[in-house]
């Protein structure tokens, strides 16, 4: 048993989205748990439970991050992005044109995690080149489609950003 | 056809797409598993109390609980236990069923439970459960004449699930008489047919009903076990299958819903019941396989004989394996022709965990041994293997089994392209490495039952709602159906809307598997689309008051005499073309109502001689091997979907792809551990899938599309035939360049060398 002056519960403050989020969460609350199950964000799933799958990734901070293996209270004072929040009303982020188009999904169920990883990626490294992509996207599994066209996906999505940025400072 | 996009794509970008674990009711409940902690044990006592008093704790449920229900399911077998009850017959299987408000409280109430086993002797392979007289299963649970389809199990308690043969003409003497006799034994692992949503069931019971919400790939099968189960009729029970994250054949079946649905049972109110990685290897594999294959060959290098052996490590329940090791042996002795033949199969019951189906469904097992055979009788007659192999392929329309349809495909085709682009990009080994190529050929009678019904309602406006009970698991499916019915209907496919599968209003399916989808639901879907024609002209001549048969469908529209219409000035043989919508709005008197066809598939007709088709997989792989390490580096991999037509090219060429891999996994890296009594690698850092820099490092993809399917515009069914000669391409290739021809998979770093030290040794000895 526990000792009873150990706390159970803390209060995390962080922004969701954009969202305000002041929560009461039990210490051991993971983050992929309190998305989905307090915050109804279903769109962040879990697999494997020890950091390997990386389908349950979001970012925090602009970092990818394993959602079923960080805790909720360790978000407090940060920016949290998820699947729900990258598309801007009607329009879709980029990866996710680059995944629709690129016919880059099947069942669908590691999809959030790869596009959350390619936008942390190409957030970042804006510049990210084919070895870049293959090296970050090497930490996700997906069963369905062998890969190919996750890489095309995030290829694509990573040279039309690139021609973006180009064309802004132009 | 064309290029359709996925209709699921925006959903499941925006992570918008509902999946079976997203499912929540009312005032839902959860639920953590106590799981055994013996492979074979007795139970002596079940000790609850902690556990009741732990905080938001509802019920502690154990196999006595379960009153008047049904407690074993088992579509062929009735053999497997909701909660183990008297005894345990593997490390992990479910024995306690904790259920509380959360799923924190669930699981730390779990670890309160104690039970107390009174251990027996572990029967953890299959050898050692056949020669053993400790039995896993005391008593049988088949009655008398019992069948599933064409499997009819034997009442046995020597720790045989099953075992079945096929026969012709007199192999042995054959083989006696035969010029070359090539023996060829192998082993294939156990293997976890990981899909990255894990099994979960939501179960609400309420007075006369059940509701599900699982990851069940048949929801029709599962409702016909809880029905039987839960003494209620058919209607009564909901299964309702949303979007589930892969399947690949191992949501195959009932799986969770019994304990979902028991605990709600219990505990009144809706139960959740979720795994992880370790607890969905707890739950299914696929059936581990020792084959044995002798060829006798004449002085051409014709075959002459097949004899094989198939033992396969069924696990502690039957599940699925019957079925698969009668599949397994159907597709054992290759899509060869085969003067005489003797295949037997046994499906051992083992203290692991169950087997069942898995994609492929006994065919990569067998073809490991069969296509494998091929390449090291080659070598012995000093023929090319793919000349070997053309020497023996079936043409299109020979049997293959007597009875069954006749071979819809060109195999020897389909081999020479592969046996092609193998060879355009043939490359020479880089110094330390070793290079290695093979191709490998399989046949599967494919597409299970043909038994598919499809509603199609067409609404005022002429767009349309298809109502089937297929399962999207990521094939496609609700894209390719739609396809299908958006041409039959002269629609575009934005006007097909496809919805989940749901007991309760899609009609009957048998199964979502055996790649039968686009081919018997595809067929049933043109029915029902032809029905509805039938029906829009029905209406149409009654609303203009003539003969059915003086309107005429053409181009999508209804043709109705313009004179019967009440219009002047034309000949009698002018029509005007109405389109349906305008021929529903006429007929109910307003902007209103719908029109309803219905398409039935049935062994009738196209589909009257099964199997439904013959699913091909014809492969070709180049590997490299690291001479230092082992390491096996998939250069090229090719694959042909010989499919007789792509309703959705992208589509197949998605299943082949994704079907390969998994083949990969299974050659190069999948298996699961057991060390005595336990599973050492139960997760997913030491049990190894393909990840992206595992994928080969070019892939060729290339379709056949001769028209020769009895599916819809001679459509044939994709999905397994890529995965089922994997194994086999590469183990023989691998053998190729090390030297040695291997015999068990999957090829780790660590076989392959000893493969090339043995090689070494071999050469150094002389």
């Amino acid at each position: 048993m526990t000792g009873s002056q150990a706390p159970t519960s803390t209060v995390v403050r962080c922004h969701v989205n954009g969202r305000d989020v002041e929560m009461l969460v039990p210490v051991r609350l993971t983050v992929a748990e309190l998305l989905r199950d307090r915050l109804g964000l279903t769109g962040t799933k879990v697999s494997c439970e020890m950091q390997v799958c990386g389908v349950c990734t979001v970012l925090v901070d602009g970092n990818p991050v394993s959602s079923c293996a960080t805790l909720a209270c360790d978000l407090d004072g940060t920016e949290v992005l998820t699947v729900e929040g990258l598309a801007r009303g009607r329009d879709l982020h980029p990866v996710q044109e680059a995944f629709m188009s690129a016919n880059a999904l099947q069942c669908g169920f590691c999809t959030p995690g790869f596009i959350m990883m390619a936008v942390g990626l190409l957030d970042t490294h804006p510049d990210a080149d084919q070895a870049d992509i293959r090296e970050w996207m090497d930490g996700n599994l997906c069963r369905c489609t062998g890969y190919e066209p996750i890489e095309t996906a995030v290829t694509v999505a990573a040279s039309g950003l690139a021609a973006a940025t180009a064309e802004a400072g132009r | 056809m064309t290029a359709a996009p996925r209709s699921d794509a925006w959903e499941k970008v925006t992570g918008r797409a509902c999946y079976a674990v997203d499912a929540a009711l009312p005032n839902m409940a959860h639920a953590a598993v106590v799981r055994s902690e013996r492979a074979h044990a007795r139970i002596v006592g079940i000790d609850r109390a902690e556990a009741e008093a732990a905080p938001g704790v509802i019920a502690v449920v154990t196999a006595e609980d379960l009153g008047d229900l049904g407690r074993r399911f088992g579509h062929i077998v009735p053999d497997h236990a909701i909660l183990a009850e008297g005894k345990v017959r593997y490390f992990g299987e479910p024995v306690t069923v904790v259920v509380a408000e959360t799923p924190h409280q669930a699981a730390d109430a779990a670890e309160l439970v104690w039970v107390d086993y009174d251990d027996l002797p572990a029967l953890t392979d299959a050898a050692t459960a056949l020669a053993s007289d400790v039995l896993i299963h005391e008593q049988s649970y088949v009655e008398p004449g019992q069948k599933f389809l064409d499997v009819a199990p034997a009442a046995s308690t020597d720790n045989v699930a099953h075992r079945n043969e096929l026969a012709w003409g007199d192999a042995e003497a054959a083989l006696a008489a035969a010029a070359t006799v090539v023996e060829t034994t192998t082993t294939f692992p156990l293997v976890y047919g990981y899909a990255m949503e894990t099994y979960n069931a939501l179960a609400d019971w309420q007075p006369g009903s059940l509701h599900v919400v699982s990851t069940a790939q048949h929801p029709l099968m599962v409702r016909r076990e809880l029905a039987r189960m839960f003494s209620l009729p058919l209607a009564a029970v909901r299964v309702e299958v949303p979007y589930i994250g892969g399947g690949y054949g191992s949501k195959s079946y009932t799986k969770l819903e019994p304990l979902a649905a028991a605990a709600s049972w219990v505990a009144g109110r809706p139960v959740k019941v979720t795994t992880d990685v370790e607890a969905a290897m707890y739950t299914t594999r696929a059936d581990g396989a020792l084959v044995t294959v002798r060829t006798g060959f004449d002085s051409g290098g014709r075959i002459v004989a097949r004899d094989i052996d198939i033992r396969f490590d069924t696990g502690a329940y039957a599940d699925n394996s019957p079925l698969v090791l009668t599949k397994s042996i159907n597709r054992s002795f290759g899509p060869y022709r085969m003067p005489n033949l003797r295949v037997r199969g046994v499906a051992a019951y083992t203290n692991t965990s169950p087997a069942s189906s898995y994609r492929g469904f006994g065919a990569p097992q067998a073809a490991l041994a069969g296509e494998l055979n091929m390449d090291m009788a080659a070598e012995e007659l000093g023929i090319d293997p793919v000349e070997l192999r053309r020497r023996n392929l079936l043409a299109p329309g020979d049997t293959l089994i007597e009875g069954k349809r006749p071979l819809d495909a060109d195999l020897v085709a389909d081999l020479d392209a592969v046996a092609a682009a193998l060879e355009q990009h043939a490359a020479e080994p880089t110094p330390g490495t070793l290079r290695g190529r093979a191709v490998a050929v399989t046949a599967s009678d494919a597409g299970a039952s043909p038994i598919s019904t499809a509603q199609v309602r067409m609404h005022a406006d002429g767009s349309v709602t298809l109502l089937v009970s297929s399962t999207e698991m990521g094939q496609g499916s609700r894209t390719a159906l739609a396809q299908i019915a958006a041409r039959e209907l002269c629609v575009p496919i934005e006007a097909v809307a496809v919805g989940q599968s749901d007991t309760r209003f899609t009609p009957f399916e048998w199964t979502t598997g055996a790649s039968r989808t686009t081919t018997v639901v595809g067929l049933a879907v043109q029915a029902a689309c032809a029905d509805l024609w039938d029906n829009l002209r029905d209406r149409a001549a009654e609303s203009a008051g003539v003969p059915v048969d003086e309107v005429r469908v053409s181009d999508g529209l209804i043709h109705v005499p313009l004179a019967a219409r009440g219009e002047s000035g034309s000949g009698a043989d002018t029509v005007s073309g109405l389109t349906p919508a305008e021929v529903i709005r006429q007929w109910f008197g307003a902007d209103a109502g719908e029109v309803v066809g219905v398409g039935v598939v049935r062994r009738d007709g196209a589909t009257a001689v099964l199997p439904p088709f013959w699913e091909i997989g014809a492969v070709g792989v180049e590997v490299s091997v690291d001479e230092a390490t082992g390491e096996v580096t998939v250069e090229h991999l090719v694959t042909v979907g010989d499919v007789g037509y792509a309703v959705n090219p992208d589509l197949v060429k998605g299943q082949d792809l994704g079907a390969a891999t998994q083949g990969l996994g299974i050659a190069l890296w999948e298996e699961m551990v057991y060390d005595g009594e336990q599973l050492t690698n139960p997760n997913l850092v030491e049990y190894r899938v393909p990840r992206l820099r595992d994928a080969p490092r070019r892939v060729t993809s290339v379709l056949a599309e001769r028209g020769d399917g009895a599916g819809p515009y001679g459509a044939t069914g994709a999905g397994e035939g890529a995965l089922n000669p994997v194994p086999a391409a590469v183990a023989a290739a691998v053998g190729r360049a090390v030297g040695i021809w291997p015999t068990e998979l999957p090829l780790t770093p660590p076989r392959v060398w000893s493969l090339l030290q043995q090689a070494q040794q071999f050469l150094g000895g002389g």
